[in-house]
């Protein structure tokens, strides 16, 4: 397997951020009420986690060992001030719903994670795609999280969607007296439906290994006859 | 991925009698990447600063075209703003400011800001237009953290209701055709409606804008005098 290719697994599903690597919860359960939410804030993560891989990659020759985390902090911290400055000039609608959480990313540990685990030791190209592909990872995590909450918290996906698309409306899917079932857009529904989601991922994981393991054993199996078969 | 490892720079070896330096050289470095990232701070906040402070003015003016149409007045309403100290009339606990707008001179209309602090969870933050007449123009929740998909009908950008906002039912209202004690949810006994299961939400906003309303015709000819940039003072009773 490729380098690039082994990079994009870890990210997306084998050392997933969240599913396997259960980081960033705060953001994670925070942010997840709905759909739009939970992807805007997902998208502007990725962009810092491209950026501060590449700076602490770029500059790893002159951090020293000892106060690296410090120096990765700040590094974090600095280009997330720089984020929030660019979102709240140029993209202010959708700074006006993010607004308070992208200081927050400044306290995601799956950022200073990456930096530490990755970042430090690899060259930039390597360094970016990995923080780009966990910050991928993130986002489609916290995207469906967000989905099924707003699901079944309100019967309805991409509300607010408004704020980020001019003219665009929510997707009414219960019927609109659907009563709402509050659990799952207060803080302890995103924890049920979390908890679901990496059990399902266990299970498929599970899976997996199993039909792996069967086919192994199949083709021993196979093996011994092969060669009598061509004599 | 072996080929690219390359770890992070290691310090010197320690010689005897040289922690100060290695102390001093680490402290060094690490002011030097405070500075280099403190810069690029200062350099981005120093680009971003027009374009902030234009979109801050622009969303200000866009809030009170919201609860006053931009008809109704002729002055440039955001110089025209008198100080206001911390009001409890108002759920205030910090100094604000009130624009009046005027028409040919007259006195047209007063926008300022009022807050809720009996909401379902924290703060509700209002935007009030009350004209001279003794209407309240419109209200606009500026700030709440009401439960997304329950209370949060009280702004109308959350509201499902897209023709008939619950906001809107405050448009044109005033004391002569909704007596102060009439001056709360249906569920109270007053005139205005509530959304099942978000009562509390409904009823903050309704009473802190009553308040909010009575405070302002109280005084509304002291206010409409101060000269713009004044302060207005309470008289102690």
């Amino acid at each position: 397997m490729s380098v690039y290719r082994e990079i994009t697994h870890n990210g997306l599903w084998k050392q997933n951020a969240i599913l396997a690597q259960l980081l960033g919860l705060c953001p994670l359960l925070a942010v997840s009420t709905s759909m739009v939410n939970a992807v805007s804030l997902g998208l502007a993560t990725i962009l810092v986690m491209g950026l501060s891989n590449f700076a602490v990659s770029l500059l790893r020759g002159f951090i020293p060992y000892e106060i690296r985390i410090p120096i990765f902090i700040l590094i974090i911290a600095a280009l997330v001030t720089v984020v929030d400055l660019l979102f709240n000039a140029y993209l202010h609608d959708l700074y006006l719903v993010l607004g308070i959480f992208i200081p927050l990313i400044v306290t995601n540990c799956i950022v200073l994670a990456r930096v530490e685990a990755f970042a430090a030791k690899h060259s930039a190209g390597l360094a970016t795609l990995d923080g780009m592909v966990m910050g991928i990872g993130f986002v489609w995590v916290i995207g469906l999280l967000g989905a099924i909450r707003e699901f079944v918290g309100q019967g309805t996906l991409f509300s607010g969607i408004e704020m980020i698309i001019p003219g665009a409306t929510a997707w009414q899917i219960l019927p609109a007296d659907y009563p709402g079932f509050l659990l799952a857009i207060l803080p302890p529904g995103a924890f049920f439906v979390l908890g679901l989601m990496v059990a399902g991922r266990n299970w498929l994981d599970h899976r997996a290994n199993q039909r792996a393991k069967a086919r192994l054993l199949a083709q021993r199996a196979n093996t011994p006859s092969s060669p009598a078969a061509t004599a | 991925m072996s080929e690219t490892e390359q770890p992070l720079a290691p310090l010197p070896e320690p010689m005897p009698g040289s922690a100060v330096r290695i102390s001093l050289r680490t402290a060094m470095i690490l002011l030097v990447f405070t500075l280099v990232f403190t810069t690029l701070m200062a350099e981005v906040y120093q680009i971003t600063q027009p374009v902030l402070q234009a979109t801050a003015l622009d969303a200000k003016r866009r809030l009170i075209t919201e609860v006053l149409p931009a008809d109704a007045y002729d002055n440039d309403l955001l110089e025209d703003g008198i100080e206001l100290p911390p009001l409890p009339e108002l759920g205030l606990a910090e100094p604000s400011r009130l624009y009046r707008a005027r028409k040919d001179g007259l006195p047209a209309a007063m926008v300022f800001e009022a807050a809720a602090l009996d909401g379902y969870s924290g703060e509700i933050r209002l935007i009030l237009a009350v004209q001279a007449d003794g209407r309240l123009a419109a209200i606009r929740v500026t700030q709440h953290k009401e439960t997304p998909g329950l209370g949060d009908y009280i702004d109308p950008k959350k509201d499902r209701n897209k023709e008939e906002p619950w906001i809107k039912q405050f448009d044109n209202r005033d004391f002569t055709s909704t007596p102060p004690e009439k001056w709360r949810v249906k569920k109270d006994g007053g005139a205005f409606d509530q959304r099942a299961g978000a009562t509390i939400s409904a009823r903050a906003v309704t009473k802190a804008t009553g308040r909010a309303l009575a405070w302002a015709l109280d005084r509304q000819d002291r206010l409409y005098r101060l000269p713009a940039g004044a302060r207005h003072e309470e008289k102690s009773p």
